[in-house]
Order: structure tokens, then C-alpha cells, then sequence
């Protein structure tokens, strides 16, 4: 979702880059640009003018440094200073040595509490620990509700009562504590920060069951409030992270560098997804470099290792290294392929994918197509598709629900896809080149999980 | 197919390939593996990176909170203070319009509505010789409320009975809230209304929506969860007309623009409505306030989808001031028909232009 922020930034600065020499009015109309690319990605204004003023001091220092190469110092400039806004390590839980840890949930109406909680628990409940969800929001009718048939789809189990939000908080932590679970994440009612009377009221929650780490939930749509709303959360509650929740959308999430340079807690979670699993830890330098146009290789592989058969992939790169990647292999990795994600979110996570090919409108119903009619074909069609004559075509074509020109068309683009491969690297003549495949070790298959 | 797509699906292969591969040897390492070599410094934040205590960083503390003598104003105050310095102002200089500028972007008007609205008025305060500044500032709000001056804001009727009324939007704006909310104001007003509960995807979301219909007293028709929305929606339209109700207001699940199976279904939805025995009238899109730029993309795309007919603008008792929805109907003239101002089964009123305007403006200058 930073990606368009990212190619703002690139054309402001392309301006400037390969100059060797920056005049003040250089340094201030790329600014201007800077500041406009923020804004439009609604990073908070406040926000803006302290980030530009920190670049302009740089660049500043660029250029009185009589460098060969001031652009380029601006670019570096604002490299640094972007990473500096999001960056930071990876946020990390460290449980209570006397259980339960208790996790509490704030935010506004709609920002995703209630889902993230679920999430939470599930993402603990792999971590090999055993939560517990407690339902605190007892004023958005069938809340509670929600939060028991999502403890019950990740089988957690999930505590509430008809008391008050307080009482169910206490009674919740002490359950936990009897049933022996480790981890509590208390689900709290959305609040809106100038009600006063439920700002109190989180804040009594907090003093009462005193939780090891309170986290914000933010929505990366969130426009130039997103500011009022962490300050005033953090005021009341000391925040220890943000969670972001949406990040599958289309926003520029700007909201998500305003937050962090407002209240200068690090965004410890994402959620980018409505499934349960869509979930993780959020990785400030990974994002940094996605917005950079560096693209999230991390981030991918292990959405890789989550979903991908191991085996499977395996042979579909050696076979791709080979050169004997065929429609059979195609078939298998696209099924492995579907199962990590939208192509989309996929390929915006790339390294060096041109713009054009970002912005491309990949319609993930087509690999449905594209399955059916390989699918369709034998064996012997699938490791040579040149034998597909004009009544095999019709019969594939019947068999996967398509047209003739649909088969065609796939057997065409599959063969031009072999040669792009080949014009790309991939394949034997470079094989060399490639890092040397390392022998699968009995130590490293264990360290698997 | 697009070849685009073969090449993607390869190229994740060999990336999921090489993981394996690179995995299997070094697992405990594997986060420095694949950041591959001359990135991975540029990736590593300078030493001052914010640690979990923002607070004792020193030097590292957050800079608006050190900026604005430790407390951020929140955008209502801010806004304020601006004005305030801009009326104590004698002379229209460059620093009002800045000011202008911002307090419009920091309603989240966007950039280039803001920048088009205050070169509209600079223009016309140049034109007629106009040198105080609480009379330009009037002059952008008369600016702003011509903009909006032109909608048609009432609830679309239909000829054939029950008038389909479809609400859509992302998630957690408050769908199943106005619509509650909505149904009361109907029926206080002596109308028949049925509801329906096309959100048959999120846990809770059709007990979510009967605890609002018992409220106002009006008849849900709901499905199994999981059930096809748009049979659940089709159900209740025939039962509507059965009953005889003026009014059929159905939910559907949040769903991102972006997510084209889900505009699909929406597609699919509303074309159903629309074979049953009602008339689709209006498909309004709930937009909640605090939402930023991206509210253009989700009119967009819910305009695309489904023709929305009007916007609900939500959770307005906040101090987000939802200037995006100005936007969307200044740019694709889609009025804004009612607004939320609270999670009160009373908390939905027809849209002003006059109070959002001013609401945007700030506080009446004297
Ligand atoms: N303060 C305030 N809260 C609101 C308003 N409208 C809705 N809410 C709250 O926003 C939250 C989300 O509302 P819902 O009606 O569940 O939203 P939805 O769009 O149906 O959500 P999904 O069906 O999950 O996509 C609830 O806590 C509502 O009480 C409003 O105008 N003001
Ligand atoms: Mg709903």
C-alpha cells in the first residue's frame, strides 16, 4: 500500500539526483514536492513540516559540504530520514515470568479491535502459548458476539460477563489465571477520544488489570486525525505499540508513519486481511525499504514458508534453474502460488518490478482459468504442449470451461514465458551464476518448523 | 491469461524455490538471508532509531509534542489558534492563505481541493478589493457551501414499492449502525421498513443488526451465516412487499474496493435486488470521518461497483472532520445525504452544508 507514496517521492527527487550542483531554490521545490507526496499519502501535516524541516536541514549540510555529488546527498537525505520515521527493530513480546500477560486492545469505533484480538490470539496460540480472549465491549450491540465465534474458530477460549467493562476485565485476568492460560488480550469497546467519560473508563480498565502491553489499534486509511488519536490515546493510557489493521488496502498509510512519529511507539503488528491468519509481526525497515522501492523479499519468503509446500517448490525451481519447467510444473506452483495471496500484494513486495508492472490490473479469477485448462490436458500435452492440435485444443477447451482462443492463448503466452525466463537468467545457460543450491542438511530440516 | 501473470507466478516460484534452499542451510539466520547484499545497510535505521520508550530518548523524542509546547492540539484548537492569529491579522498576507491552506488539508479535504479552493477565493478577494481577513474567510465559505449547493440530499422513492435502499462500504465505518439508526427515523416518521442482513460473512454481524431492528421495532430478514448475500437480500425485498413496507434497508459485509471478487459480489447484489419486486433507490456509501484520501478510491470503486446514489458520513462527533466526503461529491458529485454523530439510536441527521462547511472553518469568526 506505500507504493505509491514511494513513486511521489522517486519523481521528486529524480529532479535533483543526478545534479552536481543544488541551489537553494533546487533543495526548496524539491521539498514542496516532498511535502505534497506526504500529504497526498495523508501523512499528518504536522508531521510533514517536521519531516521536510529535517530533510531541509540535511540537505542544507549537502550542499555547504561542497560534495561532487550534493543530489544524490538529498536523496541519501531522505532515505535516512524516511527509515529514521518508520524504522527502528522489530517489535518483540516478552511474557510475564508469573502468567498471565495481559494484552489491552484500544481504539476508535471500526478500527479493528475486535478481529485483531482474534488475531492476536491466534498469531500466540502458534507461538505455542495459550491465550485467552476477554470480551470488555459491552456497549456495540453483538460484540461480544463476534469475539466468541471468533475464540471459537481459533479454539481459544473467551471470557465475558453482563457486569461492566471493568468487572469483566478483572473477572477475565482472574479466570485466566485460574484455567492457567498465559497470554489475556482484553477486548475493549471502541471510544472516540473526546468522550471523556470512556477515555476514564480505559484508563480504570488499565489501573485495575495493569497490562504488560496496551496497544493501539490503528486503521491505515486513517486520514489527518490519526494524530489527535494516538496523542490522546498515549495520553491516557501509555501505548507500548500500534497495531495497523486494513494494510490490505488501496491507502497510502500515511497515518501509520504520522502515529509513529507523534506518540514514538513502534507499530508492532499488521493486519492485512480479513482471515484470521492474515497477521504478523509488522517489520518497520522491511516497510521502510517497500516504500523505498527496494521491495519486501523478506515479507515473501516467509509468506513462502507459511503456505508453500516445501517439496513442491523446491522441484519447480530446480526445474526452472534446468530449464525444463513445463506446464505440469506450471500447474503445481500456481496452485502453491494461490495460496500465499493476492498476485497483486504479491508482486508489489518484489524488488525492481517496474512501475508499469505494478500498476497492472491482475485479476486473481484468471489463475482459476488458467488451472482449469491445464488441468484439462494429459500428461503428455502438459510436458509437450506443441502436440496440441486443433481437436485437442477444442477438447480442453470443453473440458476447463474456456474457448479455443483461450488454450491458444495460454500455450502461446506459456512459450514466450520460457523465453523471457531464459532472457531473464533463469534457466541453464546462467545457471552457473546462480548461488550453488545447497545440499538439503538433516540439521537444517529439523530447524524447520 | 497476461503473460504479466505467467512471469509473476514464475518469479514467486523461484523466490519460494531459493527460500527453501537458502532455509533448509541456515535456518536460525534465515532473516539476514534474502535481503540479498548491497540493500541490507541502507536498511539498517540510524543509531537514534526510536526505542519503546519514546520518552527518554532524549534528543529522539517525538518532534511535534517538543514543536508545539508539549501539547498537540487537536485539530479543532489548532484550527482555532489559526484562525485567531489570522483575525488579529490587519492585512491579507501570504501567511492567511498558507494558514488557510492547511487548515483544509488537516480536514482531509486533500491537497489539491485545498489549494484549488483557496486560489478560488484568493482570486475573487483580489478581484473585489477585499482586505480583512474574516471577510475572505467568509468568502471560502461561501466558496465551499456553492460547491455543495447543488444535491439533491433527500431519500430517493421508488414508484413499485418497497424503495430498496443498499448500504456499502469498507469496513467498520458503521453500515449496520446507520442503518439501525435509519430505520428509526424512518419508522418515527410512520413509514414501514423491513431490514435485511446481507452481511452473512462477518461473525455476529446478523445478531449485530436484529439487536438494532428490536430497537426500532422493525422486521430483519436474515441467512444461515455464510448464506449467498444477495439470496438473503433478495428474500427480504419479497418479503417487504409482502408485508407491505415502504422501505427494505439492507447491510452488507465491509469489503475493500480493491478486492475485486468482493466487488463482484456486490456487483451480484445489488443486480439481484434489482429482479426483485422492489425498486433500488439509493445505494448509499458509508464513509466513516476519519478516514483520509483513500475515500476517493472507495467512491470510486463503490460508485463502479454498485452506482452509489449517496453518502452516509459517519462518526462526525469525533474530532476527524471528514473533508474527504466534500471532496467526493465535489469531484464525483455524489452528495453526502446523512451524517453520524454518535452511536445514539437518534444519532443520524440530514446533512447541513452549512455546519460542515463551518465545522471544516472552524468556529464563526465575529
Ligand atoms: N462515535 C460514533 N460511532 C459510530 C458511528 N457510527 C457507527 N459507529 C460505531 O462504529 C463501530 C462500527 O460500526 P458498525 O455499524 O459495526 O460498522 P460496519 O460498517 O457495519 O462494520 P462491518 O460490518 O464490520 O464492516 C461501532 O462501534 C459503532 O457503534 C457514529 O456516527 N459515531
Ligand atoms: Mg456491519
Amino acid at each position: 500500500m506505500f507504493e505509491s507514496l514511494g513513486g511521489r517521492l522517486e519523481d521528486a527527487l529524480s529532479k535533483i539526483r543526478g545534479k552536481a550542483r543544488l541551489s537553494e531554490a533546487d533543495v526548496e521545490l524539491a521539498l514542496r514536492e516532498i511535502r505534497n507526496a506526504l500529504l497526498e499519502a495523508d501523512v499528518n501535516l504536522l508531521v510533514v513540516r517536521a519531516i521536510t524541516d529535517r530533510i531541509r536541514e540535511a540537505a542544507v549540510g549537502a550542499m555547504a559540504s561542497r560534495s561532487l555529488t550534493p543530489g544524490q546527498q538529498v536523496v541519501k537525505a531522505v532515505n535516512d530520514e524516511l527509515i529514521n520515521v518508520l524504522g527502528g527493530e522489530t517489535f518483540r513480546i516478552t511474557y510475564e515470568s508469573k502468567p498471565p500477560t495481559v494484552i489491552l486492545m484500544a481504539g476508535l469505533q471500526g478500527s479493528g479491535k475486535t478481529t485483531t484480538s482474534a488475531k492476536l490470539a491466534r498469531y500466540f496460540k502458534a507461538q505455542g502459548r495459550s491465550p485467552m480472549l476477554v470480551g470488555a465491549d459491552l456497549q456495540r450491540p453483538a460484540a461480544v458476539e463476534q469475539l466468541k465465534t471468533l475464540a471459537s474458530q481459533i479454539q481459544v477460549p473467551m471470557f465475558s460477563e453482563w457486569t461492566s467493562p471493568i468487572e469483566v476485565a478483572k473477572a477475565g485476568v482472574a479466570e485466566a489465571r485460574r484455567i492457567g492460560r498465559d497470554v489475556v488480550i482484553i477486548d475493549t469497546a471502541g471510544r472516540l477520544t473526546v468522550d471523556a467519560e470512556l477515555m476514564d473508563e480505559i484508563a480504570a480498565i488499565s489501573r485495575e488489570v495493569r497490562p504488560k502491553y496496551t496497544f493501539l489499534v490503528i486503521d491505515a486509511m486513517m486520514g489527518q486525525d490519526s494524530v489527535n488519536t494516538a496523542k490522546a490515546f498515549n495520553d491516557v493510557l501509555e501505548l507500548d505499540a500500534i497495531v495497523l489493521s486494513k494494510l490490505d488496502g488501496d491507502a497510502r498509510g500515511g497515518a501509520a508513519l504520522s502515529v509513529k512519529e507523534v506518540v514514538g511507539k513502534p507499530i508492532a503488528f499488521a493486519s492485512d486481511g480479513e482471515k484470521l491468519d492474515n497477521f504478523g509481526p509488522f517489520h518497520p525497515d522491511r516497510m521502510a525499504s517497500r516504500i523505498l522501492g527496494m521491495g519486501d523479499v523478506l515479507t515473501l519468503i516467509e509468506q513462502a514458508e507459511r503456505t508453500m509446500d516445501e517439496e513442491v517448490a523446491e522441484r519447480g525451481a530446480k526445474k526452472l534453474m534446468e530449464g525444463k519447467f513445463d506446464l505440469e510444473d506450471f500447474l503445481q506452483q500456481l496452485r502453491q502460488v494461490k495460496k500465499m495471496g493476492s498476485l497483486k500484494g504479491m508482486l508489489s513486495m518484489l524488488p525492481g518490478v517496474p512501475k508499469e508492472l505494478r500498476d497492472v490490473e491482475i485479476d486473481d479469477a484468471e489463475l482459476g482459468k488458467i488451472e482449469a485448462m491445464i488441468s484439462s490436458m494429459t500428461k503428455k500435452e502438459r510436458s509437450d504442449p506443441s502436440i496440441i492440435d486443433a481437436s485437442r485444443r477444442a477438447r480442453i477447451a470443453a473440458g476447463s470451461g474456456t474457448t479455443s482462443a483461450n488454450v491458444s492463448a495460454l500455450i502461446k503466452q506459456f512459450k514466450e514465458m520460457q523465453k523471457m525466463m531464459r532472457s531473464m537468467g533463469i534457466g541453464p545457460a546462467s545457471a552457473t551464476k546462480r548461488r550453488p543450491k545447497p545440499r538439503p542438511s538433516k540439521k537444517g530440516r529439523k530447524n524447520r518448523r | 491469461m497476461s503473460i504479466v501473470l505467467a512471469v509473476v507466478v514464475v518469479v514467486l516460484v523461484v523466490v519460494g524455490g531459493s527460500a527453501f534452499f537458502v532455509l533448509r542451510s541456515k535456518k536460525p539466520k534465515a532473516m539476514e538471508v534474502g535481503t540479498e547484499t548491497e540493500t541490507k545497510p541502507a536498511l539498517k535505521s540510524p543509531a537514534g532509531a526510536p526505542s519503546l520508550e519514546g520518552e527518554e530518548a532524549g534528543s529522539k523524542e517525538p518532534v511535534i509534542s517538543r514543536g508545539l509546547d508539549g501539547s498537540l492540539p487537536k485539530s479543532r484548537s489548532l484550527l482555532g489558534s489559526a484562525l485567531a492569529r489570522m483575525r488579529a491579522k490587519r492585512a491579507l498576507g501570504e501567511e492567511f492563505w498558507v494558514e488557510l491552506e492547511e487548515a483544509l488539508i488537516l480536514s482531509d479535504l486533500g491537497l489539491d481541493l485545498s489549494v484549488d479552493l483557496v486560489e478560488s477565493v484568493r482570486n475573487k478577494v483580489y478581484k473585489e478589493g477585499v482586505t480583512a481577513t474574516d471577510a475572505a474567510l467568509e468568502m471560502l465559505r461561501e466558496e465551499m457551501i456553492e460547491r455543495l449547493d447543488h444535491s439533491n440530499r433527500d431519500l430517493n422513492l421508488g414508484d413499485a414499492p418497497p424503495s430498496v435502499v443498499l448500504f456499502v462500504g469498507v469496513n467498520g465505518v458503521g453500515k449496520t449502525t446507520s442503518i439501525g439508526k435509519l430505520a428509526a427515523l424512518l419508522s418515527s416518521e410512520g413509514k414501514k421498513v423491513v431490514v435485511a442482513a446481507g452481511d452473512t460473512f462477518r461473525a455476529a454481524a446478523a445478531e449485530q443488526l436484529e439487536m438494532w431492528a428490536q430497537r426500532s421495532d422493525v422486521q430483519v430478514v436474515k441467512g444461515a451465516s455464510g448464506a449467498d448475500p444477495a439470496s438473503v437480500v433478495f428474500d427480504a425485498i419479497s418479503h417487504g412487499a409482502a408485508v407491505g413496507a415502504d422501505f427494505v434497508l439492507a447491510d452488507t459485509a465491509g469489503r475493500l474496493q480493491n478486492r475485486q471478487n468482493l466487488m463482484d459480489e456486490l456487483k451480484k447484489i445489488r443486480r439481484v435486488a434489482e429482479k426483485a419486486s422492489g425498486t433500488v433507490t439509493e445505494v448509499l456509501l458509508v464513509l466513516d470521518a476519519t478516514t483520509g484520501q483513500n475515500g476517493l478510491l472507495q467512491a470510486q470503486g463503490f460508485a463502479e461497483a454498485a452506482s452509489v446514489t449517496g453518502v452516509i458520513l459517519t462518526k462526525l462527533d469525533g474530532t476527524a472532520k471528514g473533508g474527504v466526503a466534500f471532496a467526493i461529491e465535489d469531484k464525483l458529485h455524489i452528495p453526502i445525504k446523512f451524517v453520524g454523530l454518535g452511536e445514539g439510536i437518534l444519532d443520524l441527521v440530514p446533512f447541513d452544508p452549512k455546519a460542515f462547511v463551518y465545522e471544516i472553518t472552524g468556529e464563526v469568526s465575529q
